[in-house]
């Protein structure tokens, strides 16, 4: 009689079901790596011969390096924004009893479900009503805002996973409230910190089409790009941009979400 | 015995938690140097007046005052207190070294004298050479033991213990009772304990609270709660007890003579109001106190005979239950080996006699 | 006995100032200090939500003439969204590619979130991992990938060519609803299978084993157990992808072509090109409350058929 149990029996259908769809998941986009290397300005099969030109032209395009430049202090500021206010969201949502908790987090949780355009239409009107340019700043106020329930919902995890007993027994001790902070909570915290951080950054580094809505002359990556796309001889400079990002944000993105269960008793399996 | 001595007093302390009461108008005193403990089920509130102590929660109303001083503006890191949790609440990312030396940093001590420290409050847990050890790397028990010597070496006035051997099996939890109540004699520190475990408060404590529902039935001595419990609920709460009801036919110097269901006249000392002519009320006698005998003794003690149901043999000690005639419930006797094996062996069903001296008699109110 | 000590009890000494009483009402409570540490993530949140949102409504009934509002509260909006042909046509267009793309995904990713819920034993993060990193990377650059595989001289064209499997490119592979429905599908895969998985995850799997040991076929064990402790991770997962779908903007952009275009590259003009604020902010509140009676109809009626299958 075998030692596993007779229901979590290896499942070979599945298995190779689960294999595909993986497959079916990433291949799609490994073809903008693979074409990027590929010695011809159309993008088709069959492959040409192996070339790093079109890296070239792109490490040379000042736009573009400006347009990353933006992105890149855009997606850092409203990260850094987004997981502040997401700790301090989750700190207080899982340590004290406060009425009507289910309700708020549905209400922070939003952003995660409505679709983009209707907030950035939305955040359009209200910007411009209010007298106030289309730049990078209201690009960043529109990252943060898509980005806290993303914060939030990391962080809430980490809080959870982790003892309230544990600040109690620090003050206990005699360390004031912000003592404690430091010395038990961050400590404790601090993976689910860098997590949100990584996790804040690659949603607003990726971001299109509320940057597309809110910004004013300076573009970012993402918009950078989609201007690019209507030019046929430029797209494969495209895809050797995107697959650098492409790479880039998977390696953050993994992780981040690694880092999310480092530390934190396992009892139970699952995000 | 006077107010000087109150270390910790407790006055009209409530608190709710929206609309459930948690604890309900509670006031006593501990005094300094005790081992005084909080004993009562799940929910009775136990582990709330403990934080309040320890200044995690607020009263609702009411007021704590330890050594003389009000608490209700001073925060936990303020306290003369000190907690061991439930769970221990050790720090995951220190060593056992930085965690018992954790709160030694507020009390601006110099490094030298730190470590000199640590290392007398190892040797004080029997844990000498687990400094470097984490959390991770520690047993159950030895984690209650960093636990405390983390809480101990601040010197509090007076430490908290919140059912803090829960979680260890039978025979460590013995022996971590012994070795708690050593301690605490020899450091002379008062102690506040929680348990749900009446053995346990018996076998550790000065002065036990019984509570229940927020409030607290009794607060007395061990030997007090047991030989003297103020009602039914306590006497039933703390070890095994025989209840009957009857009804007060006379009262006169200090005994009381009494209908019993079951047991007909019987006579009992009478020392409360709540005795009086035709009062109705509860009689309680310990199992232990009841005599079992195939035959009626002949020394005029009073006597019932009844039916023997089910026997249980623990080794040291049998539990025979009994049941009577008029009696709701059967009797619990119990009796040391010596004194069963000298009759006949006990058949079931086979007719007993229970007697009892009179003094052995409580009498309780009804509810 | 308990000791009554009220009469011996020094006299309390509170704090006079009102700030003290202050910072010890502070203290006793709980809830205020936990709102205290909640209200800044709360402001933000409901003010750079509802504010905006509020503006836009309020703005969906005025009228615009040249760059000017015209304020006079007017239904002519509303009126042209539901009447005209072509703006009811693209709604219902969205909607359905939206409903065709959320069954899709939902169908194919529950297999998935099945096999690593109850066949993986060994590193679940790194498939869980694994299937969720694709959705944080750029959206943009998965359709654009997309765009270059189903082009009429894009990957696959050029592969079956090169394979002497066809003469002629497939022209309806791009710049079709088809194509909108496909890129769909997958770029939101990634995010239906977290909810199922984590539902899946939940079910306690004494229940199954009792099913089993009751002498159930493991068909019938999944459709009465497993199935329908499952349906609200379904349900959560239909809801995240049928909602923010609707709205999508750069899938029909770049695959859809004239005859792929959603409802949102319709209220991108009215801010763009077209130049009607109001009629955008129309057709966004317009496009917002279909999808929410939908929504609310569709969890209506998936408890309603789950209760009846238990």
């Amino acid at each position: 009689m075998n030692e596993v149990a007779y229901i979590d029996r290896a499942n070979r259908p599945l298995y190779f079901y689960a294999i595909l769809y993986l497959a079916f998941l990433y291949i799609p986009v490994l073809f903008l790596p693979l074409f990027s290397f590929n010695d011809n300005i159309y993008i088709a099969f069959p492959l040409k011969g192996f070339t790093t030109q079109w890296y070239v032209t792109m490490f040379n395009d000042q736009p573009m390096w400006a347009a990353l430049n933006n992105s890149l202090r855009v997606a850092c500021v409203s990260s850094a924004i987004a997981t502040l206010l997401g700790l301090f969201g989750a700190k207080a949502v899982t340590r004290y009893r406060i009425p009507g908790v289910k309700p708020i987090i549905f209400v922070i949780m939003l952003p995660m479900v409505v679709p983009l355009i209707i907030m950035g239409v939305a955040l359009l009107i209200l910007v411009t009503r209010l007298g106030f340019d289309l730049s990078l700043y209201t690009i960043a106020m529109a990252h943060v805002l898509i980005s806290v329930p993303f914060a939030m919902a990391t962080l809430m995890s980490r809080f959870e996973g982790f003892d309230p007993s544990m600040e109690e027994a620090s003050s206990d001790l005699g360390a004031s409230p912000w003592s404690t902070f430091w010395r038990v909570t961050l400590p404790m915290v601090a993976p689910g910190i860098v997590a949100s951080f990584l996790l804040c950054f690659t949603i607003s580094f990726d971001e299109f089409i509320m940057a597309f809505f809110l910004g004013g002359t300076d573009p970012t990556l993402p918009i950078f790009i989609w201007g690019q796309l209507r030019f046929p001889q430029r797209l494969p400079g495209v895809l050797a941009l995107g697959s650098l990002i492409l790479i880039i944000s998977f390696v953050l993105v993994f992780f981040s979400l690694w880092l999310r269960r480092w530390g934190v008793e396992d009892t139970k399996s699952g995000i | 015995m006077t107010n000087n001595d109150a270390f910790v007093s407790l006055v009209d302390v409530s608190k709710h938690f929206g609309s459930v009461v948690a604890v309900d108008h509670l006031s006593f005193t501990i005094d300094s140097g005790e081992f005084f403990s909080l004993l009562g089920p799940s929910g009775c509130g136990k582990t709330t007046v403990l934080r309040m102590l320890g200044g995690f929660e607020s009263p609702t109303t009411g007021e704590i005052y330890i050594d003389d001083a009000p608490m209700s503006e001073v925060p936990p890191h303020h306290r003369p207190t000190n907690m061991v949790f439930q769970n221990y609440a050790i720090f995951p990312h220190l060593n056992v070294r930085a965690n018992i030396a954790y709160g030694l940093r507020y009390d601006k001590i110099e490094k030298a004298e730190v470590a000199r420290r640590v290392e007398e409050a190892l040797e004080m847990v029997k844990l000498p050479g687990f400094g470097e050890r984490r959390s991770n790397e520690l047993s159950g028990g030895q984690r209650q033991r960093v636990a405390l010597a983390r809480a101990l070496i601040k010197r509090p006035k007076v430490l908290l213990l919140d059912e803090p051997l829960g979680a260890l099996d039978k025979k460590l939890r013995e022996e971590m009772q012994l070795e708690l109540r050593a301690l605490q004699e020899s450091v002379g520190i008062t102690f506040i304990f929680v348990t749900h475990d009446q053995e346990e408060a018996l076998t550790l404590s000065s002065r036990i609270a019984v509570m229940a529902r927020g409030k607290a039935l009794q607060v007395a001595s061990p030997k007090d709660l047991y030989n003297h419990p103020v009602s039914v609920e306590v006497a039933d709460f703390i070890g095994q007890m025989n209840f009957v009801e009857a009804q007060v036919m006379d009262v006169h110097n200090g005994n009381a003579v009494l209908d019993a269901a079951g047991l007909g006249k019987i006579t009992a000392p009478a020392n409360s109001d709540f005795v009086r002519k035709s009062a109705n009320l509860i009689v309680a006698v310990r199992p232990e106190k009841l005599v079992l005998s195939t035959e009626r003794r002949s020394d005029g003690q009073a006597a019932v005979q009844g039916t023997l149901k089910t026997s249980a043999y623990l080794g040291d000690r049998n539990h025979f239950y009994v049941s009577v005639d008029g009696c709701e419930k059967p009797f619990a006797v119990v009796a040391a080996e010596a004194e069963a094996s000298g009759e006949k062996p006990l058949d079931r069903e086979s007719t007993v006699w229970l007697s009892w001296a009179e003094n052995a008699l409580i009498l309780l109110p009804h509810d | 006995m308990i000791k009554a000590t009220t009469e011996n009890a020094t006299p309390v000494m509170r704090s006079s100032s009102w700030r003290g009483r202050l910072h010890a009402l502070y203290l006793r409570s709980d809830t205020l200090k936990g709102f205290t540490l909640l209200s800044p993530t709360l402001l933000v949140m409901g003010l750079t939500m509802c504010i905006p949102f509020g503006i836009m409504v309020v703005m969906s009934f005025w009228t615009q003439i040249g760059f000017e509002f015209d304020t006079a509260f007017s239904l002519v909006n509303y009126v042209e969204a539901v009447e005209k042909p072509m703006y009811r046509a693209l709604l219902l267009r969205s909607l359905t590619i939206s409903a065709i793309c959320t069954v899709v995904t939902v169908l194919v990713s529950y297999p998935m979130a099945y096999y690593v819920a109850f066949h993986v034993r060994k590193h679940k993060m790194v498939w869980i991992i694994l299937m969720t990193v694709p959705f944080f990377s750029s959206y943009l650059l998965r359709v654009f990938a997309w765009k270059v595989i189903l082009g009429y001289n894009g990957v696959i064209n050029s592969g079956l060519k090169g394979l002497g499997l066809i003469e002629q490119p497939l022209a309806f592979l791009l710049y079709s609803p088809t194509a909108v429905v496909i890129t769909l599908a997958h770029a939101w895969a990634a995010f239906a299978i977290l909810p199922i998985y984590i539902s899946l995850e939940k079910i306690d799997r004494s229940l199954i084993e009792a099913a089993t040991d009751l002498g159930d076929s493991p068909v019938k064990r999944f459709l009465g157990i497993t199935l329908p402790l499952s349906m609200p991770g379904v349900i959560a997962a239909s809801l995240m992808i049928f909602i923010p779908t609707v709205g999508d903007y750069v899938t029909p952009a770049l695959v859809g072509g004239p005859d792929g275009i959603m409802i949102a590259n319709l209220i991108q003009a009215q801010f763009g090109l077209v130049n009607n604020w109001p009629m955008g902010a129309a057709l966004a509140f317009d496009m917002m409350l279909v999808v929410a009676v939908i929504s609310l109809l569709y969890i209506w009626l998936t408890r309603k058929v789950t209760e009846n299958i238990a």
